[in-house]
């Protein structure tokens, strides 16, 4: 995996920090065109992979690196699934089975499991999580796909839950439909570790914010780092800058002290931004442990 | 370690569930809904013991406390029946459709020396804590006025019916949305004694509102405002937005930062200057046990188990404050149904607060005398503090 993943945060009006700052970006990122040559800049400085969600405008950015085969040969894909709000603003609307409706590919699947109030059965559980992400990926259709991650929001909910076979069924479906590696993404990775562990998940591809000043890391920042050291997943940070509470510098610099980091996925609106961390980040690799 | 029972798994009965049964000292006892397949479901994957029946869960789930995330039109009888067998009480807001069966809750619990919180959640948020911390010291000087914000797009088309849209429920954008601007303004300003100017509006609903504005009167003279919409789809989720306006600067608070001006007349808290301050969520928020869908729905439940654990912190968010709310609740739909009160052709007539003899004399319609009369012994009512709410 390449060392720096973009994100797509900076697109959909998502920023930790500044509620204006996140308005002002969805302004400017309506225009497909702005999105596409940040895009480019980050491809053209050796950044070909994209972490994105399912927002429907995704299948747009799909659209366009689909037509441009040539300018877009090495790009990337690593769908992170599902878009949550779509899912939540449908359960506030339409209720927990109408929002399972609404986003389920075949009705008379659902309506089959239903049918005359019978409890579901496992294989109808299988085939709900299944369907679910096979319509989610259906925009990625002919695109490269190494990595099929799950949001944090559904991650934590069914840690939480203890739902721990769900993480087993979406593994194998995106491994065997996709191809694919199966990535789970969390801001409770200590407790999430244990769960894949004991799913028997070998392995795994776990991303979770990884900063200085312990930032949305829950189960503590010592956790982390003992999971790290620890060395039984295969780690990306996030929020390595702490939604801009740590200056660019001493965020990567903390980074690359921490052992085991694989990659790490940050988003930037700006084609300055872009090289500025693809700089810092070449200068660590070069001379790493300062 | 206490026993705890979840009762209702719509959107935030599932994420309570969640969060609890990942609390170091909380034992998940039983799950309650009505609806067979999802209990089917968690029973056969996540070892929860279900009930579809409440009474018969507490009275043998043997629970310390139960949290309660049901429609509103179910709260009262449930948390009542909990209440009654001695169990601690977390309950979704809002607390009754009655702000009369809000307090009856409050009189229970507290004669039973019961734990009782309600999910006004942004009480916990980092940034509205500032806020109230720093109007607590005075920071501002005399606060003048409080505008509370609340957008989001939860209603964007005329079809579709859950509880949530109708208003005999407990749903609607009064209740469902409105709710949290107004709990945020009791905290900040306490108990208003009046609201005027209210307009509950629809923009797609048919059986309830999508609108709330209106403004409220409080004890020492300021005034807060509530502008609520939540049909409005430029907003991703709901975003909450808090302006205080003080004789020595104004603070701007939503859920990512603080934003704070200070005059040279204000007295400096630590760590601030005069002029501008901005402090962010990344510092003003404490650590989780466990993240779900940020950090204050987190805190509010540890809040809750702490308190049931016998631990001495302060109670946040009891029924009390919560009645208080449900009261504010009734009087805005109340002021909504007065319609309009000053219209253009009167407003020379009517607008006095002296008294009957500016009216004398002159040609005054019976709509506009009932007005007068209403708002003379409002302000006086006001002016004298008795305005009984």
């Amino acid at each position: 995996m390449d060392k720096l993943l973009f994100g797509d945060n900076q697109f959909f009006g998502v920023n930790h920090m500044s509620e204006e700052k996140a308005r002002a970006q969805a302004m400017r990122f309506q225009d497909l065109d702005e999105v596409m040559s940040v895009l480019a800049s980050a491809y053209d400085a050796g950044i070909t992979t994209f972490m994105c969600t399912t927002h429907g405008r995704v299948s747009e950015i799909c659209d366009r690196v689909r037509s441009q085969p040539e300018r877009f040969s090495d790009f990337t894909f690593h769908p992170c699934m599902p878009y949550a709000h779509k899912y939540a603003n449908a359960v506030t609307e339409d209720g927990m089975l109408g929002a399972l409706r609404k986003f389920m590919p075949d009705e008379g699947f659902l309506n089959a499991a239903l049918r005359g109030g019978k409890s579901l059965a496992k294989k109808d559980i299988e085939g709900i999580i299944t369907l679910l992400v096979d319509a989610e990926m259906k925009m990625f259709r002919g695109l490269p796909t190494p990595v099929i991650w799950l949001q944090n929001v559904v991650v934590d909910l069914l840690l939480g839950l203890g739902f721990d076979d769900a993480f087993r069924i979406f593994s194998d479906h995106v491994q065997q439909r996709y191809q694919a590696e199966p990535g789970f993404i969390t801001m409770n990775l200590p407790m999430l570790l244990t769960t894949l562990r004991s799913v028997g998940l070998q392995n795994p591809l776990v991303c979770s914010n990884i900063n200085k000043i312990g930032f949305r890391m829950s189960g503590g920042i010592q956790a982390y780092r003992d999971a790290l050291e620890q060395h039984d997943f295969r780690a990306v940070a996030m929020s390595v800058f702490a939604s801009g509470a740590i200056p660019p510098h001493e965020a990567i610099e903390w980074i690359f002290e921490q052992p085991n980091i694989e990659a790490i996925v940050f988003g930037a609106s700006s084609r300055s931004h872009i090289l500025s961390t693809r700089a810092l980040v070449d200068e660590m690799v070069a001379c790493p442990r300062i | 370690m206490i026993r705890v029972g979840v009762v209702g798994l719509g959107k935030m009965g599932l994420s309570h569930l969640a969060m609890i049964r990942a609390h170091p000292e909380v034992t998940v006892g039983a799950v309650v809904d009505s609806t067979t397949y999802l209990l089917d479901i968690l029973a056969k994957y996540t070892a929860a013991v279900p009930y579809s029946d409440y009474e018969e869960m507490l009275d043998s789930a043997k629970v310390d406390a139960v949290i309660i995330a049901t429609p509103t039109r179910f709260h009262f009888e449930m948390v009542e029946m909990a209440l009654e067998r001695g169990i601690h009480v977390f309950c979704e807001k809002p607390l009754c459709l009655t702000s009369k069966e809000s307090l009856a809750l409050a009189d229970i619990a507290d004669r039973k020396s019961l734990i009782n919180q309600v999910g006004y959640h942004n009480r916990f948020v980092g940034t509205f804590k500032e806020v109230h911390r720093l109007l607590e010291q005075e920071t501002i000087g005399r606060v003048s006025h409080v505008l509370v914000e609340a957008y989001g797009p939860v209603v964007m088309k005329a079809k579709g019916s859950t509880w949530r849209t109708r208003k005999s429920e407990g749903g609607g954008c009064l209740y469902d949305y409105a709710a949290h601007p107004t709990d945020l303004l009791t905290w900040y300003l306490g108990t208003p004694t009046a609201v005027g100017g209210t307009a509950l509006g629809k923009v797609f609903s048919t059986e309830t509102h999508d609108e709330v504005y209106s403004t409220l009167f409080f004890p020492s003279g300021a005034t807060g405002q509530m502008s609520v919409n939540w049909s409005d789809e430029s907003y991703r989720k709901m975003t909450t937005q808090v302006t205080v306006w003080g004789s020595a600067g104004r603070i701007y608070a939503d859920r990512q930062e603080c934003r704070v001006y200070l005059r040279d007349t204000a007295t400096i808290p630590a760590g601030y200057t005069h002029g501008w301050n901005v402090r962010y969520t990344t510092e003003l928020t404490d650590p989780v046990w466990f993240y779900l869908r940020g950090e204050e729905y987190s805190a509010q439940l540890d809040h809750f188990v702490q308190r049931v654990m016998g631990r001495d912190i302060p109670s946040v968010n009891t029924f009390g404050s919560a009645a208080i709310t449900d009261r504010i609740l009734e009087m805005l739909t109340t002021d909504d149904s007065f319609g309009p009160t000053t219209f253009r052709d009167e407003a020379s007539e009517v607008v006095s607060p002296t008294g009957s003899e500016q009216l004398n004399g002159r040609r005054v319609t019976r709509r506009a005398r009932d007005v007068a009369r209403r708002f003379r012994a409002a302000s006086a009512a006001f002016r004298s503090g008795r305005l009984d709410i």
